[in-house]
């Protein structure tokens, strides 16, 4: 087990290191980084002193510890377009994502379960073949346009809620959040009804399959046998089966809603770190891209290191299966 | 089932008639309805592609054709001098039919380029990871599953922040996100066939590498590989719009559906959904079509599902 752990955290590192030298090369071996740190309508003296600073007169790998070090105690520049540390800007914008993230996760579980054991429980029925093309259509309908769409029904066409940004934050324990307000509240919506549909078609099928599997086993026919109602094997018993594979599989999948944020806080203008990575690329806002990308890696390394150690706890098999290869 | 004949204790079981594999092939996948609707539209979608310059109603990039009063008209629509916009006009008077089609042309472009490359890169690496085993295999797998941890959104978006944009640029991330597909699925399936009686026999023959790795293996391999194929065209279709959409994938000069639908955006709050909504349905129409065939073609040539 700690001989697992430890591999698995040595190979996070290497796989650390390896993206920041791809990040380094990206960004100072491909571009100029004079151009690159330097806005564009800088003076001479401006010039100069990044040059030390960056320490660009040093032969490359000397160049490369530099930028570590700059990282890691957090200095990784100043964004042109807000004047701020780069680092923090990122870091500002993270809980609008993550409330965006978390509550598109809850809508697409508090959708996708019901609607998949009712498409398990009732494989041949009208609704479950309807609730199954909609998955369908929820993998392949292209998240930004589905955004779009949803914008131009629900706050266009019908007006019933804001098309973009985030509405009122209130505290919550110490927590500025969005979720506690009605204004913020109803701009939370569509955003995340758009950001869940992918997800949600994942969920509808998994709970389905599962739902279909644990039917046919014995221990629902034993526990119909000895008298108890449908209602209750299937809310109970069966429910408590299906929501293993649901709960791993919708963990993993957290870092990819995270990601897909991108698109849907571009699409309603939702100020969060997707918005501001997009926003900078096209402002050529360079410190903040390199700080954007350093951060998400080191967040999906983390994330994957959980998930694998997680993993190792839960099922041994694949502790044992890494072992041998 | 062939009946099994008995003969000197061993059991040995006659060849089945020869059939023609691709008159089974045809038959199996017409089997469902869906699909078959699904290819005929998909491909009624790439004639239209390649013939877009010829059967468009309008050249949307020749100037002279434009007139900025036809701005913004809806679908049915006539211009002032008698021309009908049946999908209506963007702002800057341009037949949104015309400019769909050669938009598909476009999309459809990057999509199966990208996917021709990234499936050589892929199906190099995933036979070589199956042929030669040992370090070169967990190399290979290595960078495959650390890959395919990140989301391919993700990496696309740090590729393009970082080479900049460009059509070449777009292909080359889309390469990338997808060819640890391919590898994973070709190594699969080849480390299967590694271990048949055939591969021993060609050995045996003292052929080279290349040659078993080529003409044996390598056929053998090709079923999941194009299902995988089909499945991943469609999605970096889909990537490539989302990242025109978001600004970053191709180049304005490229107008692709994502970039039609980008252009739309702003047009969209004063109720002008057109100019967004068409390019969508023909992305959606797109992509679905090739999932459904996909689908199916999976049903056929998984021959665990073979009756």
């Amino acid at each position: 087990m700690t001989v697992f752990i430890i591999r698995r955290v040595m190979q996070s590192i290497l796989v650390l290191f390896v993206m920041s030298l791809l990040v380094f090369v990206g960004v100072y071996a491909i571009g100029n980084p004079v151009e690159i740190f330097v806005a564009a309508d800088a003076d001479q003296a401006e010039r100069a002193r990044v040059i030390a600073a960056l320490g660009l007169d040093k032969p490359l790998w000397e160049q490369y510890l530099l930028f570590i070090r700059n990282a890691v105690m957090g200095d990784l520049g100043k964004s042109f377009v807000f004047n701020q540390p780069a680092l923090g800007l990122i870091l500002q914008r993270m809980p609008a994502t993550l409330e965006l993230a978390f509550t598109a996760m809850v809508i697409a579980l508090a959708l996708g379960i019901p609607l998949g054991m009712y498409a398990g429980f009732r494989p041949q029925s009208r609704i479950a073949k309807a609730i199954m093309a909609g998955s369908i259509l929820g993998f392949s309908l292209p998240t930004f346009w589905v955004g779009l769409m949803l914008i131009m029904v629900f706050a266009v066409e019908l007006g019933w809620l804001p098309s973009t940004g985030r509405g009122a934050t209130a505290e919550v324990f110490g927590i500025e959040t969005s979720l506690a307000t009605w204004d913020g509240l109803s701009h939370v919506l569509l955003p995340a009804l758009n950001l869940a549909l992918f997800k949600l078609s994942l969920v509808i099928r998994l709970t389905r399959a599962g739902m279909r599997e644990n039917m046919l086993m014995d221990y629902v026919k034993f526990a119909r046998a000895k008298g108890l109602t449908m209602r209750r094997v299937v809310f109970v018993h069966v429910l408590k089966n299906i929501m293993i594979p649901i709960v791993t599989v919708v963990g993993l999948e957290l870092g990819s809603v995270i990601a897909f944020a991108v698109v849907t806080e571009t699409v309603f203008a939702w100020p969060g770190m997707g918005k501001l990575i997009i926003d900078s690329i096209n402002n050529l806002d360079r410190p903040v891209i390199v700080a954007y990308m350093l951060i998400t890696v080191t967040m999906f390394i983390v994330i994957n290191l959980v998930v694998d150690v997680l993993y190792s706890v839960l099922d041994p098999r694949v502790r044992l299966a890494d072992m041998k290869g | 089932m062939a009946t099994v004949i008995e003969r000197d204790g061993i059991e040995v079981v006659p060849a089945a008639p020869a059939e023609a594999p691709f008159r089974r092939f045809v038959a199996e996948f017409a089997e469902s309805r869906l699909a078959v609707v699904a290819l005929v539209v998909l491909a009624m979608i790439i004639v239209a592609a390649l013939a877009a310059p010829l059967i468009s109603p309008q050249d949307p990039y020749d100037l002279n054709q434009l007139d900025i009063l036809d701005g913004r008209l809806p679908p049915g629509a006539e211009s002032a001098a008698g021309f009908t916009f049946w999908l209506g006009s963007d702002d800057q008077g341009r037949d949104m039919l015309s400019a769909i089609l050669y938009g598909l042309r476009i999309s459809l472009g990057v999509g199966v380029m990208s996917a021709v490359i990234a499936v050589l890169i892929g199906t190099a690496a995933g036979l070589a990871a199956a042929y030669f085993g040992g370090r070169i295999d967990t190399l290979i797998m290595r960078i495959v599953d650390i890959q395919l941890s990140f989301p391919a959104i993700l990496v696309a978006l740090i590729l393009l922040a970082v080479l900049g944009q460009g059509t070449g640029k777009i292909i080359v991330a889309l390469v990338t996100v997808q060819w640890a597909y391919y590898a994973r699925t070709v190594r699969g399936t080849a480390l299967v066939e590694r271990g048949k009686e055939y591969v021993e026999a060609a050995r045996c023959l003292a052929l080279g590498h290349g040659r078993i790795l080529f003409r044996h293996l390598l056929p053998n391999c090709l079923p999941p590989l194009i299902v995988v194929a089909t499945v991943q065209v469609a999605h970096a279709i889909a990537l490539e719009a989302t990242l025109s959409f978001l600004g970053i994938g191709l180049p304005i000069t490229e107008p692709s559906l994502g970039l039609l639908i980008a252009n739309g955006y702003e047009y969209m709050m004063s109720g002008k959904y057109w100019i967004s909504f068409f390019p969508g349905v023909a992305l959606l129409i797109t992509i679905v079509s090739i999932n459904l065939v996909g689908d199916q073609l999976r049903d056929v040539l998984n021959p665990r599902l073979r009756k």
